[in-house]
C-alpha cells in the first residue's frame, strides 16, 4: 500500500512538473529573457531587452492592501500623483500585502532585477531585506520609509506624523468636555509613543487639565480590535479619540456612541461625519515628486528625510465645520508655526510622567531623542509597555 | 463603587457586541458537527458572507437584505463543501481548509471594488428599555441580530433536546449506519445541517461588516472562525454553552483592553494572550472527566459515511 | 443520472492522473479568470508556473520558500496518520524561533559562532518546539483537551509572545526601540549551499527530515504503531500499543520538525527576530500535508508546488497587475480540484438510469 503510493506519488510529482514545463513552453513569455546565467556576479545588472532611454521604472513595495484606506493608502495615492505627474516619463509599479522577512528580499530582488530603478519600501521591517538586495544593485536607488540604516544607494525618508497628531491635539484639546482624550495604539515603538505624547503636548497648549490614554492593538490593521479598544476607552469616558492604526474602526466607534475622533494617515471623513474633526492625513506626493525628479536628473544621493507640515507632507485637512472658531484658529496658528519649520512640539521644558524634565526651557528635541522616544509626558496615562 | 459600575455598564456591553458573531457562527458549526460533519472552512464562509452582504447592503441601503445576502452567502460556500464531502467523499478536514483558505481570496477578490467603502454607522436602542439605568445600556442596547442570537440558541437548544428531527440529526452525527439501516437519508440530513451551518456563519460575516465595524476590508473576520470552531468544542457542544463561551472569550478580550485603559503596567502582548490562555484553562477544567466528552462529542465527527458502500 | 460507485481496487491510473487532472483544472480555471480579468490567459499562466522557476535564482527562492513548508508539513503528517488533529505547527515555529534565536542572542556576544554555535541553536529550536507542542500533549494527557483548539490558542500566545520579546526585552540596543532583535553575526548564520543565493542548509535538513518521515512511516516499527492507531484505535488497543505515548511521539516530533524551520527561518534568511518570522507556513502547511496525501515523499512535490503558487502570485502582482488575493484563490482551487480527482481513485463515475 505504501509503495504504491510513493511510486504514485513520485510518478504524480514529475508528472506535475512536467506538464507544468510543457504548458508555459506552449504559453507566451512576458518578459525578454534575463541573464540565465545564476547571478555569481553580483554587479549583473538588470539587462532587459528595453534600452536606457525608456521611462524610468519605479516600483512600490507596501505591507498592506492599498484599500486599508489608512497607511498603505496613502503611499498608493502618492504613487498615483506621480503617475499623473510624470506622465510617460514614468512607470510604476507596486505589490502589496508583501510580509516583513523573508519574503520581502525576494520581492525587492524580483523589481530589482525586472528593471526598476527606484524602489519605494513603505515599512520599517523592510529595512534588513533592502540592505542586502541594494547591495547587489548597486545602480538601483532604494528609498526606505520609517527605517535608520542608509547605504550609498539606500535612503531613508520619513513623515514627522506626530506634527499631524499634535495639531489634532489642539482641536481635541478644545473639544473635549470630559478632558479624557485616548489613543488606539499599535505597538509600542517610538513613532507611536512620539505620536502619543504630541497628541497630549497639543491638547495640553490650549488646555492643561486633559489626561491621555493609550490602548494597545497590538496589530497595524484590525478593525475589530481596534473598534473593542475605542469602545472600552469610550466606556472610560473618553470623548476624543485618534489613532495610530491603519482602519476607519475607531472613527465608526466614535460616531456611533456621539463622541469624536480624527483620520489618520488619510481623509477618513466619510467614515464618521459627524464624530471627525479633521483628518492627519501624510502626503507622500511631494517627497516622492522630488525623489522621481532626482533619480531623472541624475542629482539622486542618499541620505536621511524627515518631511513635515513646512514641505506640505503633513498637514489637518477637513475640519468639521462645527469646531469651534477659537479651536480652529488656535490649531491654524500652530499650523503657521510648523510651516515656517519652528520645532514646536517637542521643545523644552518638557517633563516626562515622572516629573523628570527631559527637555530644558529653550532647547529643541534632537533626531535621537524623536527617533528612539521611548518615554511618555506628563499628562499621559499608563505605562509605556517595556 | 460608582466609577466600577459606571465602567462596567459598557464593558457589559461591549462584551455582547463582540460575542454575538462568535454565538452566531458557533451555533451553526454546532449543527454541522452534531450531524457528524467537521467543516473547518468557517473563516471562508464568514469572509465570503461579509463582502456578499456588504455588497447588497451598499447597493440596496438595506440592512435586511444584506443579512440575507450574508446567509445565502454562507449556505452557498456551504453547499459547495457538502458536495464535495457528502457526495465525492473528500477528507473532511482537508476540503474544510480548502474552503478557509479559497473563501478568503474570492471574498478579497470580489471585495476589491469595495475596499475603503463603509456604511453609515447604527446606533440601535430599544425605546424605553434602553433607559433603564445599568441594565438598559447593557442589555437594550443592541443590533436586533444580537437578540435574533439568543433566539436561535434557545430554538436551538429546545430543536436538539426535544424535537424528533433533533434526534434524527443526532442520530445522524452519532452512527450514521444505524440511522441509515433505519431509513433516514443520512446524507440529506448531513447536507442540511451543513447549510445551515452556512447560513448562521453568513450571519456571523454580514454582522461584522454591517454592525460591528460597518466597512469591508479584506480578511476583516481576523481568526473569528477558528475561534468560534474552537466554541463549539468548548462548549460540548450545547447552544446555551456556547453563549457561556463566546461571552466569555469577549469578556476576557474587553476586559484586557479596560486593564489597559486604565494604565495597568503589564505588557499589552502579554494582556493580549489573556482570552486565549482563558480559552485553555476553562476547557482543560471541562475535559478533565473524559467520560463528559465522550458523552457530548458526536461519535462519527469528521468521518464520512457513503451510504452505496455501507 | 451521474453516480459515484466503488471500485474494487484502488486504480493505479487515476492515482497517477489524479494530480495531473487536479493542475490541469486549476490551469484552466485560472485562464478563465485571467481573461475575465481581462489579462492574457497564457501570460497569467506563465507567470505561475514559469517565471519562478526559469533560473537558478528562482529555484534556490523556491526551496527557500519550501523548507518550513516541508518540515511543518511532514510534522503533520506524521500526526494526522495517528489521528491527532493538531493544527500548531505555527506556533511551534514560532516558539522555534524563539529559542534557537534567543539561543543566538545569549552566544552572539563577541564570540565567532562557527558550526557549533549554529548546532546549538538548532538544538535549541528543536527543544523550544518539542516544549510548545508538549504543552499541547500535556493538555490532551491529563486533562483530555482536544488538541485541535489548545494548538491552535498556542499559536496565538506564541505570535503574542515573540512580539512582546522583540518590542521589549530583546529589541536590539542600538536600534532605536524599534522592534527587532539585532542581525545576527555572520558567523551564526546558516551557511548557503549556492553562493550569492539564498538557499542555506536548512533545505538539506527539510529534505533529510522527509527521507526520515517517510523511513520513519514506512519502516519502522514505532511508526507502524502509530498508523494503527490512527487507521484502527481500537484494534491498537488490543494490541498493546500506547495511545499515550502515540500522542507524545507525534506531538514532541512535529513539534521538534517545526521548531526546527523556525529557527532555520531566523537563522538563516531573515538573520534576525522580528515581530513577524512566517508568513503562516504553519497553515498552509495543513494544504501541503494533505496534497501530498500525507506522504513525506509526496510533501516535497506538495510544498514545490504551494511555494511555486506563492511566489507566482507575488510575481503576478508585480508583472500583471494583478491583485494579491490571487494566490489563496489558486491555493485554495488546487486542493478543491486535487480532492476532488483523488476521489476517482476509490470510485467510479457511472450513468445510471
Amino acid at each position: 500500500m505504501l509503495d504504491l503510493k510513493k511510486r504514485s506519488t513520485l510518478k504524480a510529482g514529475l508528472l506535475v512538473f512536467a506538464s507544468s514545463v510543457m504548458l508555459t513552453a506552449c504559453g507566451e513569455k512576458t518578459e525578454t529573457k534575463t541573464a540565465a546565467a545564476p547571478a555569481a556576479t553580483p554587479a549583473a545588472t538588470t539587462t532587459a531587452a528595453a534600452p536606457a532611454a525608456g521611462p524610468l521604472k519605479v516600483a512600490f513595495v507596501y505591507i498592506g492592501p492599498v484599500g486599508d484606506a489608512g497607511w498603505t493608502f496613502a503611499h498608493d495615492k502618492g504613487r498615483k500623483a506621480i503617475e499623473a505627474d510624470f506622465g510617460d516619463k514614468i512607470q510604476t509599479t507596486f505589490v502589496e500585502k508583501v510580509p516583513e522577512g523573508a519574503d520581502a528580499e525576494r520581492v525587492f530582488r524580483d523589481l530589482a532585477s525586472q528593471g526598476n530603478k527606484l524602489i519605494f519600501g513603505t515599512t520599517f521591517g523592510y529595512m534588513e531585506p533592502m540592505l542586502k538586495v541594494a547591495k547587489d544593485f548597486p545602480d538601483v536607488k532604494f528609498e526606505h520609509a520609517t527605517g535608520y540604516k542608509t547605504a550609498p544607494n539606500l535612503a531613508i525618508y520619513d513623515s514627522r506624523t506626530y506634527q499631524g497628531a499634535y495639531l489634532a491635539g489642539v482641536l481635541a484639546g478644545k473639544t473635549t468636555k470630559t478632558n479624557k482624550l485616548g489613543v488606539v495604539a499599535s505597538f509600542p515603538i517610538p513613532e507611536v509613543i512620539r505620536n502619543i505624547n504630541a497628541f497630549t503636548l497639543g491638547a495640553q497648549s490650549v488646555n492643561p487639565e486633559v489626561t491621555t490614554r493609550a490602548v494597545w492593538v497590538s496589530s497595524w490593521f484590525d478593525p475589530a480590535k481596534e473598534r473593542d479598544a475605542a469602545m472600552t476607552m469610550i466606556g472610560q469616558g473618553v470623548d476624543v479619540l485618534i489613532q495610530n492604526t491603519d482602519s476607519p474602526a475607531t472613527l465608526q466607534a466614535a460616531e456611533e456612541k456621539g463622541v469624536h475622533a480624527f483620520g489618520w494617515d488619510s481623509d477618513m471623513s466619510a467614515f464618521g461625519p459627524k464624530a471627525h474633526l479633521g483628518s492627519a492625513i501624510i502626503n507622500w506626493e511631494p517627497y516622492y515628486k522630488k525623489t522621481v525628479q532626482s533619480v531623472l536628473d541624475g542629482t539622486w544621493k542618499s541620505g536621511q528625510t524627515w518631511w513635515g507640515v513646512k514641505e506640505n507632507s503633513i498637514d489637518l485637512v477637513n475640519v468639521n465645520p462645527s469646531v469651534p472658531e477659537d479651536a480652529k484658529k488656535a490649531m491654524e496658528e500652530k499650523k503657521a508655526q510648523l510651516a515656517e519649520g519652528k520645532a514646536i512640539v517637542f521643545a523644552g521644558p518638557l517633563v516626562d510622567q515622572s516629573g523628570k524634565e527631559v527637555l530644558p526651557a529653550g532647547k529643541e528635541a534632537d533626531v535621537a531623542m524623536l527617533k528612539s522616544m521611548n518615554f511618555y509626558v506628563k499628562g499621559v496615562e499608563g505605562s509605556i509597555p517595556k | 463603587m460608582d466609577t466600577f459600575l459606571l465602567l462596567l455598564a459598557p464593558a457589559l456591553a461591549a462584551t455582547i457586541n463582540a460575542g454575538t458573531p462568535l454565538m452566531l457562527a458557533a451555533f451553526g458549526l454546532l449543527v454541522n458537527e452534531k450531524s457528524g460533519v467537521l467543516n473547518l472552512g468557517a473563516e471562508g464562509m464568514m469572509l465570503v458572507a461579509a463582502i456578499a452582504g456588504f455588497a447588497v447592503t451598499s447597493a440596496t441601503g438595506s440592512a435586511t437584505l444584506g443579512f440575507a445576502a450574508g446567509a445565502l452567502g454562507g449556505m452557498a460556500a456551504a453547499a459547495f463543501f457538502a458536495v464535495m464531502v457528502l457526495w465525492l467523499n473528500t477528507n473532511q478536514y482537508a476540503t474544510g481548509l480548502a474552503l478557509s483558505i479559497f473563501g478568503a481570496g474570492l471574498s478579497a477578490f470580489v471585495g476589491i471594488p469595495y475596499t475603503g467603502m463603509s456604511l453609515k454607522a447604527s446606533s440601535t436602542a430599544i425605546p424605553v428599555l434602553s433607559k433603564i439605568p445599568f441594565i438598559g445600556p447593557v442589555l437594550f442596547n443592541h443590533h436586533p441580530m444580537v437578540y435574533i442570537a439568543l433566539v436561535l440558541c434557545a430554538s436551538l437548544a429546545w430543536f436538539l433536546n426535544h424535537s424528533r428531527t433533533g434526534l434524527v440529526l443526532k442520530a445522524a452525527g452519532e452512527s450514521p449506519e444505524s440511522a441509515h439501516a433505519l431509513g433516514y437519508n443520512v446524507r440529506m440530513i448531513r447536507f442540511a445541517a451543513v447549510l445551515f451551518g452556512g447560513a448562521c456563519c453568513g450571519l456571523a460575516g454580514a454582522y461584522l461588516a454591517l454592525v460591528y465595524t460597518p466597512m469591508w476590508q479584506e480578511g476583516m473576520t481576523s481568526g473569528k472562525g477558528w475561534i468560534a470552531l474552537a466554541l463549539t468544542t468548548f462548549a460540548c457542544w450545547k447552544p446555551w454553552r456556547v453563549v457561556a463561551g463566546a461571552l466569555l472569550f469577549g469578556g476576557v478580550t474587553i476586559l484586557q483592553l479596560n486593564l489597559q485603559g486604565l494604565g495597568i503596567a503589564v505588557p499589552s502582548q502579554i494582556m493580549a494572550m489573556l482570552p486565549y490562555l482563558a480559552t485553555i484553562v476553562v476547557l482543560a477544567l471541562i475535559s478533565r472527566n473524559p467520560d463528559w466528552i465522550r458523552l457530548n462529542i458526536p461519535a462519527s465527527l469528521g468521518r464520512n459515511f457513503n451510504p452505496n458502500a455501507a | 443520472m451521474l453516480k459515484l460507485e466503488p471500485r474494487s481496487a484502488p486504480s493505479r491510473l487515476m492515482s497517477y492522473a489524479s494530480p495531473l487532472l487536479a493542475v490541469l483544472l486549476t490551469t484552466l480555471c485560472g485562464a478563465i479568470l485571467f481573461a475575465l480579468l481581462g489579462k492574457n490567459p497564457l501570460a497569467g499562466l506563465s507567470v505561475f508556473f514559469w517565471e519562478p522557476v526559469k533560473n537558478l535564482r528562482g529555484w534556490t527562492e523556491i526551496g527557500v520558500k519550501c523548507t518550513p513548508l516541508i518540515l511543518c508539513a511532514v510534522g503533520y503528517a506524521i500526526c494526522y496518520r495517528s489521528s491527532v488533529m493538531s493544527i500548531g505547527a505555527e506556533g511551534m515555529l514560532v516558539a522555534g524561533a524563539i529559542g534557537g534565536g534567543g539561543m543566538v542572542l545569549a552566544l552572539d556576544q563577541g564570540s565567532n559562532g562557527g558550526a557549533g554555535a549554529i548546532a546549538l541553536a538548532l538544538a535549541a529550536g528543536m527543544l523550544a518546539g518539542m516544549a510548545w507542542a508538549g504543552l499541547t500533549a500535556l493538555l490532551k494527557d491529563r486533562f483530555n483537551t482536544n488538541e485541535i483548539l489548545v494548538s491552535l490558542m498556542l499559536v496565538y500566545v506564541a505570535q503574542l509572545l515573540l512580539s512582546y520579546l522583540v518590542t521589549g526585552p530583546w529589541r536590539d540596543p542600538m536600534g532605536f526601540n524599534f522592534p527587532q532583535s539585532k542581525m545576527f553575526s555572520s558567523g551564526f548564520l546558516l551557511p548557503t549551499l549556492v553562493r550569492t543565493t539564498r538557499l542555506n542548509l536548512g533545505f538539506v535538513f527539510a529534505i533529510l527530515a522527509a527521507l526520515a518521515g517517510w523511513l520513519f512511516l514506512s519502516k519502522s516499527f514505532a511508526g507502524f504503531r502509530l498508523q494503527v492507531g490512527g487507521m484502527a484505535p481500537l484494534a491498537a488497543r488490543y494490541a498493546g500499543f500506547s495511545q499515550r505515548k502515540a500522542l507524545w511521539t507525534t506531538l514532541l516530533l512535529s513539534g521538534a520538525l517545526a521548531g526546527l524551520a523556525g529557527v532555520i527561518e531566523a537563522i538563516g534568511p531573515v538573520g534576525q527576530l522580528m515581530s513577524s518570522m512566517s508568513p503562516g507556513y504553519g497553515f498552509a502547511a495543513i494544504i501541503v500535508a494533505y496534497v501530498g496525501r500525507l506522504h513525506p515523499i509526496g510533501i516535497l512535490f506538495s510544498s514545490f508546488i504551494m511555494a511555486l503558487f506563492y511566489i507566482g502570485g507575488e510575481l503576478a502582482q508585480s508583472r500583471l497587475g494583478l491583485p494579491n488575493a490571487i494566490t489563496g484563490v489558486f491555493q485554495g482551487m488546487l486542493l478543491f480540484f486535487l480532492l476532488g480527482a483523488d476521489v476517482l481513485i476509490a470510485y467510479r463515475v457511472r450513468w445510471s438510469k
